[in-house]
């Protein structure tokens, strides 16, 4: 097996309040493989784009990082100083944003925006900086690029942002492309382009990436293996197919039930009642065991890690052997 | 009068709500002043050109599309929100947008209700939920007295699935999917036999999603509700609807009952639509996105609005615009090339 490019250990993310600590990523590790893509999946509030802003190291506060190590190619990078980790930022791995527009600078063509950065991770001479946005631009599927690298942001529709916006990602090569739900603020026959492109690009360029999204339906699409999360927490990691089809956990499972088919026409879908808990309020033991049909003693007590299972690793009690 | 009894002689055969024609432009140009200095023309936004359908009793009717379709615009065409431009729409055989009897008007309106897409902006703030949810029961004058407001509107939440005594608490106190329970309540509010639903859980997250679709289901078929109902997500449609029509810049491209859609659709744009949106049950499957991008609604393209990125456009469908045909009895499609000829 290939060495991982990123290694996540026992991340933690703690935000201090008057109230006292309040933990909304709680001892998650996982490991990325070059050219891997990493589906994480959950509702709003399960911690998963908080687990993305402390890989790239743009946790805001009062958000820190509590205990655990960020390891990429084996070097920490979870310490590291401002300044070195803005060198990493960019050039080794990358940032796909949700909404494009606030992503890109208003006032700057994207050409100008493009040749910053590359300029700021490779020493290029202006001219050849704008040959390779272009190219870059080409690449993505923008049209005419030549013509369209002197326009501004507000010039392209929103499906041509975002493909601006990967193609900011991609200036320097990184290794690793973090991609906070790229897709979410587009129209569906737009977001099917997008997920290609991305696809293609990663195949093309051995890029790895996490992509950070509550559609099941873009995951199934374009993700290796995918992480199921809950109240900070994994509760279910494993091969995207396994994960979709043959769901264990009871909270992935009813998810995965939850969601409506396109294929075939069901009179109720499966339906997990209650909500996610709040981060003042997550449960002891197992963070789902108030809404889980299979509750058992243990499960309001102790509080399950990754278990090995058939198909998927699993945090469940009812998986121990 | 006559017509009213009319309908409930024959309860099926007249649909509930019929749209004829309907056409809804927005003047979206500059100033007067600023149109005559800088020589600009006159900018009409065609948000609806000119849509057909009718929806039975009982029944849900499906608008799907993407953004800018003109699918909300219909929404609010239906409950009146805005006036359409041109057509009309019949409510249980009554044209609305030509009644002038404003008691005649009220009558109607108390029976059509709307369901919001962002619980969040839906409910006023400042208001307990037990006056949002009596809001319509004031409005129209159906209970007299308070105490029997407040048993009713106990009543209303209970059967949404939130408890009576949710009444005394404000909105803020609630989570996205209990605030959509609290319009579907306020909906419900005033015994309406129609719901225009736009975007109900377009907001929400996916098991959120889930809890809402099987209450509103189950009103259905308790309350013997029929339901127009918004939105982009066609697996949520596929769930809900009965009857589905595919919008595409303001027009219906096409029409039908959801299983014939879903199981062989026509139109071209629905059939890539279909094809290309991702879905779990699919995984790993390799597939050829649409291309292009929507038009801009302001300036849409001669004839068929779909041809700049339709794989089988031919001359005729950059000249014509082509109309709904019928491609079997129920299944209606607008395509010069695919299309019954």
């Amino acid at each position: 097996m290939a060495e991982p490019i990123l290694k996540v250990e026992h991340l933690k993310v703690e935000f201090d309040t008057r109230r006292g600590i309040l933990v909304a990523v709680d001892d998650v590790s996982f490991d990325i493989l070059p050219g891997e893509v990493f589906g994480i999946v959950g509702e709003s509030g399960a911690g998963k784009s908080l687990t993305g802003q402390s890989i790239i190291g743009l946790l805001e506060p009062p958000g820190r990082l509590g205990t655990g190590r960020i390891l990429l190619k084996g070097q920490r990078i979870d310490n590291l100083p401002y300044e070195q980790m803005r060198r990493i930022r960019g050039k080794s791995i990358g940032m796909i944003f949700q909404d494009p527009l606030t992503s890109l600078n208003p006032l700057y063509t994207i050409g100008k925006q493009l040749v910053e950065t590359i300029q700021t991770h490779s020493y290029m001479a202006a001219q050849k900086a704008r040959q390779h946005a272009i190219s870059l631009l080409d690449e993505v599927g923008i049209p005419a690029a030549e013509k369209r690298i002197d326009h501004y942001p507000h010039q392209f529709s929103g499906g041509m942002r975002q493909r601006v916006v990967i193609a900011l990602a991609l200036c320097a090569n990184p290794s690793l492309i973090i991609a906070d739900e790229p897709t979410t603020a587009l129209d569906v026959s737009i977001q099917a382009q997008i997920i290609a492109l991305l696809k293609r690009l990663c195949k093309e360029h051995d890029t790895a990436v996490i992509l950070i999204t509550h559609d099941m339906g873009v995951i199934a699409e374009i993700s290796d293996r995918v992480a199921v999360m809950y109240a900070g927490r994994l509760v279910e990691v494993g091969d995207v197919r396994a994960v979709v089809k043959h769901a264990q956990h009871p909270y992935a499972k009813g998810l995965m039930g939850s969601i409506p088919s396109l294929h075939h026409k069901a009179d109720q879908l499966t339906q997990i009642d209650g909500s996610m808990p709040r981060l003042t309020e997550i449960p002891q033991g197992c963070a789902f065991h108030p809404r889980c049909p299979h509750s058992m003693d243990r499960c309001r007590q102790e509080r399950p890690d990754l278990m090995n299972t058939a198909t998927t690793r699993v945090a469940c009690w009812l998986f121990d052997t | 009068m006559e017509t009213k009894t009319k309908s409930s002689e024959n309860i099926n055969n007249i649909p509930l709500l019929r749209a004829i024609g309907l056409k809804r432009y927005f003047d979206v140009s500059k100033p007067l002043l600023n149109r005559l200095l800088e020589g600009k023309p006159r900018m009409i936004l065609k948000a609806v050109s000119g849509v057909d359908f009718e929806i039975t009793r009982g029944e849900t009717y499906a608008l799907v599309g993407e953004s800018g379709c003109g699918k909300s615009t219909v929404a609010n065409l239906v409950v009146g929100l805005h006036a359409p431009t041109q057509g009309n729409i019949e409510f249980d055989g009554i044209d609305m947008t030509a009644a002038t009897n404003q008691a005649e008007i009220k009558r109607l309106r108390r029976r059509i209700a709307m369901i919001f897409q962002d619980p969040y902006a839906s409910l006023n703030p400042r208001w307990r939920v037990e006056a949002i949810v009596s809001e319509p029961i004031r409005a129209f004058g159906l209970i007299k007295g308070s105490r029997a407001i407040s048993e009713r509107t106990g009543h209303l939440l209970t059967q949404v699935g939130l408890s009576a005594a949710d009444g005394e608490k404000y909105p803020h106190e609630f989570s996205g999917g209990q605030r959509q329970r609290i319009s579907i309540a306020r909906a419900l509010a005033s015994e309406p036999d129609f719901i225009v639903c736009d975007e109900p859980t377009s907001a929400l997250d996916v098991s959120v999603q889930a809890q809402i679709l099987n209450l509103m289901k189950g009103l259905q078929n308790t309350l013997d509700l029929t339901y127009l109902f918004i939105s982009h997500d066609l697996a949520v449609v596929r769930h809900m609807a009965h009857r589905i029509g595919v919008m595409y810049l303001g027009r219906l491209c096409e029409t039908g009952p959801a299983d014939a859609i879903f199981s062989n659709p026509v139109h071209p744009y629905t059939r890539l639509m279909l094809e290309t949106i991702p879905d779990i049950e699919m995984a790993g499957k390799q597939r050829k996105p649409m291309a292009g991008e929507i038009p801009n609604p302001i300036d849409p393209p001669p004839g068929c609005a779909f041809h700049p990125r339709c794989p089988l456009a031919e001359d005729i469908c950059r000249r014509d615009s082509p109309h709904l045909q019928a491609e079997n009895e129920n299944h209606w499609v607008a395509c010069h090339v695919t299309g019954k000829k």
